[in-house]
C-alpha cells in the first residue's frame, strides 16, 4: 500500500508525461481489450489491469511492468474497446516513459533489442542489418553468439549469394547522404517531443 | 329492447366456403341454434356485408347477431354494432387454419365448425347488450398524495389538462427531496454537467395554478368511494379536518433514504460519513464553492461506496437495486470536481449501470478525473482525522485502502408505502407502519404491495395502475427511480387518472377493459353471504354491509369476473358475460358416444393473452388436434367451478385452462385473476373423484401471448393423453 493509493497523482503524471496518456481514465474496466489480446495469458498486467493500476497509483508496478514490452501491436484491442481508447499507442507511451525514467524492467528482451535497433539506425541513418543481426546474437555472450550464428549459417549463406547480405557492411557500412542533417532532424524531434510531454533531454 | 330478434351470419370467404359445408352450419343455426334469420356472404366484412346487417338490425329489427367467420378479434371495427349483442364463432383462426388439411381431416373439420356455430348461437341467446354501469359520478377533481416532485408533475400535468387537482403534503413545504437536492442528473444534451433541479420555479408555478390547491402538513385521515366520488378527510397538523371530494387518486407518496445507522460497518452514523441526503445538505451549504464537512474542515478527499445495504443477498438489508445511485454519485463526485478539480473522488462500485442517457454522463465524470474502482468495500473506519475505507479491487483482484476526508453511502430508497395488508393484524411490522390513504375498503388500509415494500403495478404492460381503481402509483413509491423517470412517471400517473374519472362518468370499466359498459350484478336474495367475492377480488371492489352482504361499487370494479368465478351460488352475473353464457355453450354440444373415439376437450382461454395465442398458433398454421373446442373468457379468474362438473356432466372428456403467468412476475391483466384460478383448481380433485373421473382430466397451463406453438404442442400432447386414459364414461347423462 502505497500512500497515494486511489489519489489521482500517477493518472496525471502518465496525463502529463505519456502518449495519449489523457485517456487513461476513461476506460470502463469492461476487459475486452485483455479479452483480445493475443499475449494476454504471457504478460504480467493485461491493459485493463495496467490502467487501473494507474488510477490505483501504482506506479512501481506500472512503470516495471513488462506488460508494455511485451505489445506486438496487433491493434486488436483498439479495434474492439468500446470507449475507443488507444490502447496500443497508450501502452507503447507507458514504454517510452518508463524506458526514459530508467526503470523498465532490465534485460527484457523485447526492450533491449528495441534499444539497439535504435542506436543501430540512429548512427548513421540506415539499418545495417548485419551489426544488428550480430549484435541480437552476441547480447549474451560469445559462446551464445557464435553457437547461434552457426545456428543460422545456412540463412546467412542463402541471403550471401542472394545479394541480400554484404559482409562488407561490418566496416562501417552504408549512410544517409546528409549524415549531419540527419543528426540534426533526430534531436530536433526528439527536443518538440520532450517539450511536448514535459520530460527533460 | 323488448323483443329479442336473432340472426346469423356464415361468411364463406378467406377459402372458409371451400373446406367448411356452410349448408350444414346454416341448418344447425336454424334449427338447433334456433336462429330467427340466417344468412350467407361471401366477403362479409366487406361494405356489402356490413351493409346487410346493418340493414337487418335497422329494418328487420335484429337486436341479437352471430357472426360465423374469423375470431372475434380480427374485423372488430368493420363489426361494430353497439347496440347490438354480438358473438362470433371462430371458423377461420380456431377450425380452418389449425386442423391438419386432406380430406381425411373433412370430417373432424366439419364436426368443428358445426359445434362452433352452436355454441355460438347458445352464447348469443344468454346475452344482453350492456347497458353501463347506471351508478355514474361526476367529480372530475384530482387528488395527489405528496407534494415532491412526481406529485407536483403529477398535479400540473393534471390541471395543465383541465382538471382540478389537490395536493396533500405531509411536510410543511412543497418539494420533498428534490427541493434538499443541489443540483440533478442532466436531463438534457449533451448529458455532461449536473443541472438546476428547477423545483423552486415548479413550486412557483403549483402555487400560482388557479387549478390546484394544496393543502400542507396534511394527511389523509380516510378515503371512502369510488372513481368519480371519492370523499377523502384530509387532517392537518393543527387538528382541523375538512372533506375534499375528488374523481380520482394519485399516490406519490415516494420514498425514505435507507436509514445509514443501520449500516454500522461502513461507517453509518460515524462522524463524516453521509448518505446521497447528507451530502446534497452539505451541496446546498456549499453552493458551488468547496464542500466542507459538518466540523468545518474543506473535503479534499471523498470516496463514494455504491450499493450500501442494496443487492444484499443476506436478507439483512435491501435485496435489490435502486437504479438511481450510480448516476447520483457520479453527479456528486462533479459537485467536488466542479468546485475543484484538485479534489481526489473515488467512486467504489460493483456494476456502474446508468441508465438513460447515463453513460454520456458517466463519461463526463472520467474526462473530469473521477476514478471510478471495481470493488467492494468491506469497511469504512475513523482514520487519522478522516476515514479508511477496506475494500477488495475486483480488477486488480487484491485487498486495498483508501484515505478519505468523507465517505458517502450510497443507500437505496424505501417505498413510502403505507402499510401492507396482506400481513396479519397482529404482525408488529404491519402496527409500525403509518397508512397512505386510510382506504375504508374492505380488503385494507393501503394499496396492496407487490414485493420489497413497493406499491404493486405492473413493470412493463400498465406501470401506473394499481390494485385500486382510481388510484394510481406514481414515482419511488411503486419502483426505486430518478427524477427523470419520476417525472415521466407523474405524467402518466395524472393522464391514467383523468381517463379513470372520464370512464367512471360515462359508467365505463377503467383498464384493462377501457370502456367496456358492462358490470357485475348481484342477485342478493340468492346470496349466502360467504364473502368469497369480497375477499377474493383483487381490486378490492366489493366492500360489505352491516348484514355482510357485499356491496359493490362498480366503478372501482375492473370487470374481470373474478367474483363471478368465486361466488358458490352463482349470483353474480354481467349483461353479456355470465355463468349461462358460457355454461350453454358447454351444455350445448353434439357429444359424440363413448365409442366414437372422438373425444371433446374444452379449452377456457383467458381473452388477454391465451385466445389470441390460439388465434396466432393458426395464424402461423401450428397444426392441432380439430378435437378441442376453445371458450375465451374474460380472465381465468372468472371460470366458475360450475362450468368445470357441467362440462364434465356433459360427456366432455378432458378441460384445458389456459390463463396469463401468476406470482411476483405476473402477466395476468387482472394480477390474481389466474392465481386463484390455479388456487381454485388444484381442488378440483375432488370433485373428479366423486365423479369416478382420472385427476387427468382437468389441467392447466400458463400460457404467454407468444407461446403459439407451444400452445399446438400443449394441444396435442394433452390429446394424446385423454386417447391414452380413454373417453369419458360421462357422455349421454348430460
Amino acid at each position: 500500500m502505497t500512500e497515494a493509493a486511489y489519489r489521482n497523482d500517477f493518472l496525471k503524471e502518465v496525463e502529463a508525461h505519456v502518449e495519449a496518456g489523457h485517456e487513461v481514465k476513461r476506460c470502463m474496466q469492461c476487459g475486452v481489450c485483455a479479452g483480445s489480446c493475443p499475449f494476454g495469458p504471457y504478460w504480467q498486467h493485461s491493459p485493463q489491469k495496467i490502467f487501473m493500476m494507474i488510477r490505483a497509483g501504482k506506479r512501481e508496478a506500472v512503470l516495471s511492468s513488462d506488460a508494455m514490452w511485451m505489445c506486438t501491436s496487433c491493434y486488436n484491442c483498439i479495434a474492439r474497446c468500446p470507449r475507443k481508447l488507444p490502447i496500443t499507442h497508450i501502452m507503447h507511451g507507458l514504454a517510452n516513459y518508463a524506458h526514459r525514467l530508467g526503470l523498465a524492467p532490465k534485460g527484457q528482451p523485447t526492450r533491449d533489442f528495441a534499444v539497439m535497433f535504435w542506436q543501430n539506425l540512429a548512427r548513421r541513418g540506415r539499418v545495417n542489418e548485419l551489426k544488428l543481426t550480430l549484435g541480437h546474437y552476441f547480447k549474451d555472450g560469445i559462446g551464445a553468439g557464435i553457437k547461434q550464428g552457426l545456428a543460422m549459417k545456412a540463412v546467412g549463406l542463402g541471403l550471401y549469394k542472394a545479394k541480400r547480405l554484404n559482409p562488407l557492411e561490418i566496416f562501417g557500412g552504408h549512410k544517409v547522404a546528409d549524415l549531419s542533417g540527419f543528426h540534426a532532424i533526430v534531436a530536433k524531434a526528439r527536443e518538440i517531443e520532450d517539450r511536448k510531454r514535459g520530460l527533460a533531454s | 329492447m323488448s323483443e329479442m330478434k336473432t340472426a346469423a351470419y356464415i361468411c364463406t370467404g378467406c377459402g372458409i366456403g371451400d373446406k367448411i359445408d356452410a349448408g350444414t352450419l346454416e341448418k344447425i343455426a336454424a334449427k338447433e341454434g334456433k336462429m330467427a334469420l340466417v344468412k350467407r356472404h361471401e366477403f362479409l366484412c366487406g361494405a356489402a356485408g356490413v351493409q346487410m346487417i346493418r340493414d337487418d338490425i335497422d329494418q328487420e329489427g335484429v337486436t341479437h347477431v352471430m357472426l360465423a367467420g374469423c375470431s372475434r378479434r380480427a374485423k372488430s371495427e368493420a363489426f361494430d354494432f353497439p347496440a347490438t349483442a354480438t358473438t362470433r364463432a371462430n371458423l377461420r383462426e380456431g377450425v380452418l387454419w389449425v386442423v391438419a388439411e386432406g380430406g381425411e381431416h373433412d370430417e373432424i373439420r366439419q364436426e368443428m365448425a358445426d359445434d362452433y356455430v352452436r355454441m355460438a348461437c347458445a352464447e348469443l341467446k344468454k346475452m344482453k347488450v350492456p347497458a353501463g354501469n347506471p351508478a355514474t359520478a361526476n367529480n372530475k377533481r384530482i387528488l395527489v398524495v405528496g407534494g415532491g416532485f412526481s406529485g407536483m408533475t403529477a398535479a400540473l400535468a393534471a390541471a395543465d389538462a383541465g382538471y382540478q387537482a389537490v395536493i396533500v403534503e405531509k411536510s410543511g413545504q412543497l418539494g420533498g427531496w428534490a427541493a434538499r437536492t443541489w443540483k440533478r442528473v442532466p436531463a438534457a444534451m449533451p448529458y455532461a454537467e449536473p443541472q438546476e433541479t428547477g423545483v423552486a420555479e415548479l413550486i412557483d408555478r403549483i402555487v400560482s395554478h388557479p387549478k390546484i390547491s394544496v393543502h400542507l402538513n396534511a394527511t389523509v385521515a380516510e378515503t371512502r368511494g369510488a372513481p368519480g366520488r371519492f370523499a377523502v378527510d384530509v387532517a392537518t397538523e393543527s387538528g382541523a379536518a375538512h372533506s375534499e371530494e375528488v374523481g380520482a387518486i394519485i399516490q406519490a407518496s415516494g420514498f425514505t433514504p435507507y436509514d445509514i445507522a443501520r449500516l454500522p460497518e461502513l461507517g453509518g452514523g460515524a462522524p463524516n460519513v453521509v448518505d446521497h441526503a447528507g451530502l446534497e445538505a452539505l451541496a446546498i451549504a456549499a453552493d458551488g464553492g468547496a464542500i466542507k464537512r459538518s466540523d468545518g474542515a474543506e473535503v479534499k478527499s471523498v470516496v463514494f461506496v455504491q450499493c450500501a445495504g442494496q443487492r444484499d443477498d443476506s436478507g439483512a438489508h435491501l435485496p435489490y437495486c435502486s437504479g438511481h445511485c450510480c448516476a447520483t454519485s457520479i453527479k456528486q463526485a462533479m459537485y467536488f470536481k466542479n468546485a475543484n478539480p484538485d479534489v481526489d473522488t473515488v467512486v467504489i462500485y460493483q456494476d456502474l449501470r446508468v441508465p438513460g442517457m447515463g453513460e454520456d454522463f458517466y463519461r463526463s465524470a472520467q474526462n473530469k478525473g473521477v476514478i471510478f474502482t471495481k470493488g467492494k468495500a468491506t469497511a469504512v473506519k475513523a482514520a487519522g482525522n478522516g476515514l479508511r475505507v477496506d475494500f477488495r479491487d475486483l480488477i486488480l483482484d487484491e485487498d486495498a485502502a483508501v484515505e478519505a476526508d468523507l465517505v458517502v453511502l450510497a443507500t437505496g430508497q424505501v417505498a413510502n408505502s403505507g402499510v401492507d395488508i396482506e400481513l396479519p393484524d397482529e404482525d408488529p411490522a404491519k402496527a409500525q407502519k403509518v397508512s397512505i390513504l386510510n382506504l375504508a375498503y374492505r380488503q385494507g388500509k393501503d394499496l396492496p404491495i407487490l414485493k420489497h415494500g413497493f406499491n404493486d403495478s405492473h413493470f412493463i404492460c400498465f406501470p401506473y395502475e394499481t390494485r385500486r381503481t382510481g388510484i394510481y402509483a406514481s414515482g419511488p413509491v411503486r419502483r426505486p427511480m430518478d427524477m427523470q423517470q419520476a417525472g415521466e412517471d407523474a405524467v402518466g400517473a395524472a393522464l391514467k387518472a383523468i381517463q379513470a374519472v372520464e370512464n367512471a362518468s360515462l359508467g365505463r370499466a377503467a383498464h384493462p377493459r377501457s370502456g367496456d359498459l358492462s358490470f357485475p350484478n348481484v342477485r342478493l336474495e340468492g346470496c349466502t353471504q360467504c364473502k368469497r367475492c369480497t375477499v377474493e377480488c383483487p381490486f378490492g371492489a366489493i366492500d360489505e354491509d352491516e348484514k355482510r352482504f357485499p356491496v359493490f361499487n362498480e366503478s372501482r370494479c375492473r370487470r374481470c369476473g373474478t367474483c363471478m368465478g368465486a361466488c358458490p351460488v352463482r349470483v353474480i352475473s354481467f349483461e353479456n358475460y355470465n355463468v349461462d353464457t358460457v355454461g350453454s355453450q358447454i351444455k350445448c354440444l353434439d357429444m359424440p358416444d363413448e365409442f366414437s373415439e372422438k373425444p371433446r376437450i374444452l379449452i377456457l382461454a383467458c381473452e388477454n393473452d391465451a385466445y389470441p395465442a390460439l388465434d396466432m398458433a393458426g395464424l402461423q398454421r401450428h397444426v392441432y388436434s380439430a378435437f378441442v373446442r376453445a371458450i375465451p373468457v374474460r380472465c381465468l379468474g372468472s371460470v366458475n367451478m360450475v362450468w368445470i362438473t357441467d362440462a364434465l356432466n356433459s360427456g366432455w372428456d378432458g378441460i384445458m385452462l389456459m390463463g396469463c403467468k401468476k406470482g411476483d412476475d405476473y402477466q395476468c391483466h387482472f394480477v390474481k385473476g389466474s392465481e386463484m384460478a390455479h388456487y381454485r383448481m388444484s381442488k378440483v380433485d375432488d370433485t373428479l373423484q366423486q365423479l369416478g373421473l382420472e385427476n387427468e382430466r382437468v389441467v392447466t397451463h400458463e400460457v404467454a401471448i407468444t407461446d403459439n406453438a407451444r400452445c399446438a404442442r400443449l394441444i396435442n400432447d394433452y390429446v394424446a393423453q385423454i386417447m391414452a386414459i380413454g373417453l369419458s364414461p360421462m357422455k349421454g347423462f348430460g
